[in-house]
């Protein structure tokens, strides 16, 4: 490609507002529907806007887990969708978030509402996952997404040259900075032994180490400059995006990510980083089981297997330390598929708006926000946004 | 190059095979908060509610959170009539897999999508009547009870006809 | 100020019942390759890829990442719709923005389905709501039969009328080299001798289940006039939905508020007052003959209740003023996931003037539709300026 993600001026998409539900182990007195006007209703409110003016709706939803058949039909009315333009992704809500500013910057909708919603609870998560494997050579020996995030999670352990303590490290800090945020599912000060004593999903994997069943919902408004101009509380902007698909997981070194390293790399560009390390002020990371994490921080150039650790060790990626990674307690701690990559960005906007309450990043203003899909990570999507530039009139 | 690394033998005759593959997933749908209202209704007392949009005063079932037309909230409950008039109709002969209990439907069987007296929307559902020459649109159908009703939508049996 | 954005390049397989010569993965590279040969352009030429297919069917949940190799994806970013019947165009409009947006210039669009390998029916009976429609629904049949009933009685349409149009588009079909269901001896009597598989629609009022797969390549003003000697730019794009539950819209087919909206939205950015003189041809998204019926009302080609004067008139047959379906339609080839997007790449081929056997001489202007789920529309205009 002699091209990349074109986003070279910082202020074209704005994030207007960001709302999400409470994730929780079960929402049983909510359909998705009502969920989705949970997260759309506040998110009106809190931003102003009436849902008559939305025009332009993109979702993000899967088939399998809603247990039906163009899931996105179902939400429809509550999202503002009658007599007009809604799209669907099946994947991550963070793509939806792309296709949204795509919308936005082609000039067609100076408005994009971009919803994620998910019930994990009201399905079976063996049978559903095991729906992405090839149906010649893997499904016959029943896999689904835990065996194989397991078997990536053991081939990072021994690339790396990493310890299922290094896991538990990341589980500790994230269920920690969990604790500051009243939206997450699972929080707690677990100590290392505890967290390798949890129950064992797959080897290497348990229960601490592997993002739990959770239902919830996320909704985020878009806005063209002008919509961005006279908003009722502060704004952050799309600074860089970047996307790339991997091989799929039998066909690919597991201990890396060659699609988050390609997609950070147009983000980075687009965004004018140079040296994430010190450009970037917060990180969210999609990282549903602890060794993705690590690997993810590998891909991005935070350092490899031992750097990063070492960088873990030290509290650099504590709320509070150089770069906080997951501050909100991130998908390890549970957000559902779909939901997980646009929670992400919530969140970040959360930060650069200084509305992120206990688990606030002081003076963030750049921060990565990340979506994958597919099986352990084949789908790979980085966001960078910034806060409202201080010189704006 | 040993054998072992020589193709397959090419130029077989194409006997399209295939793999199986049976997926069964159980599903719980909370029902949330509006249709836990009217299921119960329907179920305890043999009543029929919908919600009223403040805006266009069109009454909806299903009842539902936001009335799409008006992109506002619905308001209050309103009882409908167990009467109505076929909006569409046919009898479906095609065989297929009830999705509901995952066994194949028997066929022929009537459904109809019916406008119940008081609501603005029409509702799916079955009629006793599986002659097409019977049916019609327009025509007014009359809702037949289960005596024992567990809080679905088939606690309404059926529609009969009326006329 | 959007981009100019045309589409340059088209490929489609030979949709059948049943490729069992080939998998999905193999089905998705048999159109991206013809596609990407079309345009003279290597895959490394792609600056992105969106996709579309509905994975209830195969039940295959993201299908395009085990098939990332079909389609040429590694390392590039990509993107897959869900949207049902209308997934093909959701998924050609996507493209568009992405395109017109400035992210990327040159964009390959991807629709495919295997409808042999799943449970199609019964994934249609789910896009039923749980709690209200699903336990009545038979597949698309038993929904279509109902709404095409409520069309009969508001129309007048009569059985002779929807079996002229199941005769029109299995007689086009014979024109399109891709197309399944090719009858060029069928006549209004067979069609009326064929069962009710769920009154009053018969067996040849009814589209087939295909295997099949469409790609498009769409490319930015500079790029497309390399790519391609006639582009067919894409020149209105809109969407729009109907309320949430299958019995909101008062009168179903009749009165598809969703479809009129969506094709005056399109008509008004093309400044089109009178879509039979100012199209040159039309490629509709019918899953039946009496839904074809209905859209002519629906897409402004005649006045309510005069849709069957207008196929008995000839008025959409090839030698009439709009011809409608040249490829045969939906009522031919039904592959679902590129079902839509074989309407938008069968309108380029129009305005490109290489649709062979089934061009419609000089068109210069196409409508291209999408229907789905509850009514769900998509619309698009191409035109050669």
């Amino acid at each position: 490609m002699d091209r990349e993600v074109t986003l070279p001026a910082p202020e074209q998409v704005a994030i207007l507002g960001a709302v999400q539900t409470r994730y929780e182990a079960g929402k049983p007195h909510q359909t998705y529907n009502e969920l989705v006007h949970e997260v759309v209703d506040q998110l009106l409110a809190e931003t102003g806007v009436a849902l008559r003016e939305i025009q332009s709706i993109v979702s993000a939803s899967q088939d399998f887990f809603d247990g039906r058949t163009i899931s996105g039909m179902a939400i429809n009315e509550v999202a503002g969708g009658y007599l007009n333009s809604e799209s669907k992704i099946a994947g991550d809500g963070i793509q939806a978030l792309l296709y949204g500013a795509a919308r936005i910057l082609a000039g067609a909708y100076d408005l994009t509402l971009v919803v994620a919603h998910c019930k994990e609870s009201e399905g079976q998560f063996h049978q559903i996952t095991s729906t992405m494997f090839d149906p010649y050579v893997e499904r016959p020996l029943g896999l689904d997404e835990h065996i194989a995030a397991a078997l990536q999670a053991r081939r990072f352990l021994s690339v790396a040259g990493a310890a299922e303590a290094d896991l538990a490290a990341v589980s500790r800090k994230n269920h920690r900075h969990a604790m500051k945020n009243p939206l997450a599912r699972r929080s707690g000060d677990f100590s290392i032994e505890h967290i390798l004593a949890s129950a064992e999903i797959v080897s290497p994997l348990r229960d601490l180490l592997a993002g739990p069943i959770t239902d919830g919902a996320c909704a985020i408004l878009l806005g063209s400059p002008e919509r961005a101009r006279a908003p009722r509380r502060p704004v952050s902007w799309i600074a860089g995006m970047g996307s790339s698909t991997d091989a799929y997981w039998t066909d690919r070194e597991l201990a890396a990510s060659a699609a988050l390293a390609q997609a950070a790399e147009r983000a980075f560009a687009a965004a004018g980083i140079r040296k994430p390390l010190d450009d970037l002020h917060v990180v969210e990371l999609s990282a549903r089981y602890a060794h993705e994490e690590l690997l993810y921080l590998d891909a991005l150039g935070f350092g490899n297997g031992a750097a990063a650790k070492a960088r873990l060790a030290a509290g650099d990626f504590d709320l509070g330390g150089k770069l906080p990674v997951n501050p909100s307690g991130g998908a390890l701690t549970g957000n559902p598929t779909c939901v997980a990559g646009l929670a992400r960005v919530a969140e970040i906007h959360l930060q650069l708006t200084a509305a992120a309450g206990q688990r606030q990043v002081k003076d963030a203003r750049t921060g990565l926000a990340h979506g994958t899909s597919g099986i352990c990570g084949q789908s790979q999507t980085v966001v960078i946004l910034r806060g409202d530039a201080p010189q704006r009139p | 190059m040993s054998e072992k690394t020589k193709n397959p033998p090419a130029g077989k005759k194409d006997e399209g095979l295939r793999v199986p593959w049976l997926l069964s997933v159980e599903y719980q749908y909370a029902a949330g908060q509006f249709a836990t209202r009217f299921f119960q209704e329907l179920r305890d007392n043999g009543r029929i509610w919908g919600v009223r949009c403040p805006g266009c005063q069109r009454v909806y079932i299903p009842p539902r959170p936001v009335c799409g037309i008006c992109a506002g909230k619905t308001g209050e409950w309103v009882e409908v009539g167990d009467e109505g008039v076929i909006v569409g109709c046919t009898v479906v002969n095609v065989p297929f897999i009830d999705p509901m209990t995952g066994e194949q439907r028997p066929v022929p069987y009537g459904f109809a999508i019916i406008r119940l007296d008081g609501a603005s929307t029409a509702l799916y559902h079955f009629l006793e009547e599986t002659d097409p020459k019977k049916l019609g649109v327009g025509k007014r159908v009359k809702a037949v009870f289960r005596p024992e009703r567990k809080g679905t939508l088939l606690d309404i049996k059926h529609f009969r006809l009326l006329d | 100020m959007p981009h100019k954005v045309g589409i340059v390049a088209t490929g489609q397989t030979k949709h059948t019942a049943k490729r069992t010569d080939i998998n999905l993965r193999e089905l998705i590279t048999e159109a991206v390759t013809r596609a990407l040969d079309d345009a003279g352009l290597r895959m490394s030429d792609i600056d992105a890829v969106m996709l579309g297919n509905m994975e209830p069917f195969e039940g295959f949940m993201l299908p395009e990442l085990w098939s990332v190799e079909g389609w040429g994806g590694l390392g590039k970013p990509a993107m897959k719709f869900n949207t049902g019947g209308t997934v093909g165009t959701s998924t050609a409009i996507a493209a568009y923005y992405f395109a017109a947006s400035g992210i990327y210039d040159t964009i390959l669009a991807v629709g495919f389905e295997k409808q042999s390998e799943g449970h199609t029916q019964t994934a249609i009976t789910t896009v039923g709501d749980p709690l209200w429609e699903r336990t009545m629904m038979a597949g698309a049949i038993g929904n279509f039969a109902v709404m095409a009933s409520t069309y009969v009685h508001e129309s007048g349409v009569t059985e002779e009328h929807a079996a002229k149009i199941a005769v029109k588009s299995r007689r086009n079909a014979c024109n399109n080299e891709y197309a399944h269901l090719q009858m060029p001896n069928l006549t209004v009597e067979e069609v009326l001798a064929s069962p009710y598989l769920a009154y009053p629609v018969r067996r040849l009022d009814f589209c087939p289940q295909s295997d099949g797969a469409c790609a498009l390549v769409l490319a930015t003003e500079a790029k497309a006039k390399k790519l391609a000697p006639q582009p067919a730019w894409i020149k209105a794009v809109a969407t729009a939905h109907e309320q949430q539950y299958m019995g909101d819209s008062p009168r179903r087919l009749a009165d598809m508020r969703s479809q009129r909206a969506a094709s005056q939205r399109v008509y008004k950015a093309c400044g089109i007052s009178d879509p039979v003189r100012d199209l040159d041809v039309a490629e509709i998204y019918e899953v039946a003959t009496y839904a074809e019926l209905a859209m002519y009302e629906n897409l402004g080609f005649c006045a309510p209740g005069q849709s069957g004067k207008l196929i008995d008139h000839g008025v959409t047959t090839m030698s009439g003023q709009l011809p409608v379906n040249p490829s045969g339609g939906v009522l031919a080839t039904n592959c679902i996931g590129a079902t839509a997007m074989i309407r938008v790449a069968e309108a380029a081929l129009q305005i490109m003037g290489k649709a062979g056997k089934r061009q419609v001489p000089g068109a210069k202007l196409a409508l291209a539709t999408g229907y789905g789920g509850n009514a769900w529309t998509d619309a698009l205009i191409l035109g050669r300026e």
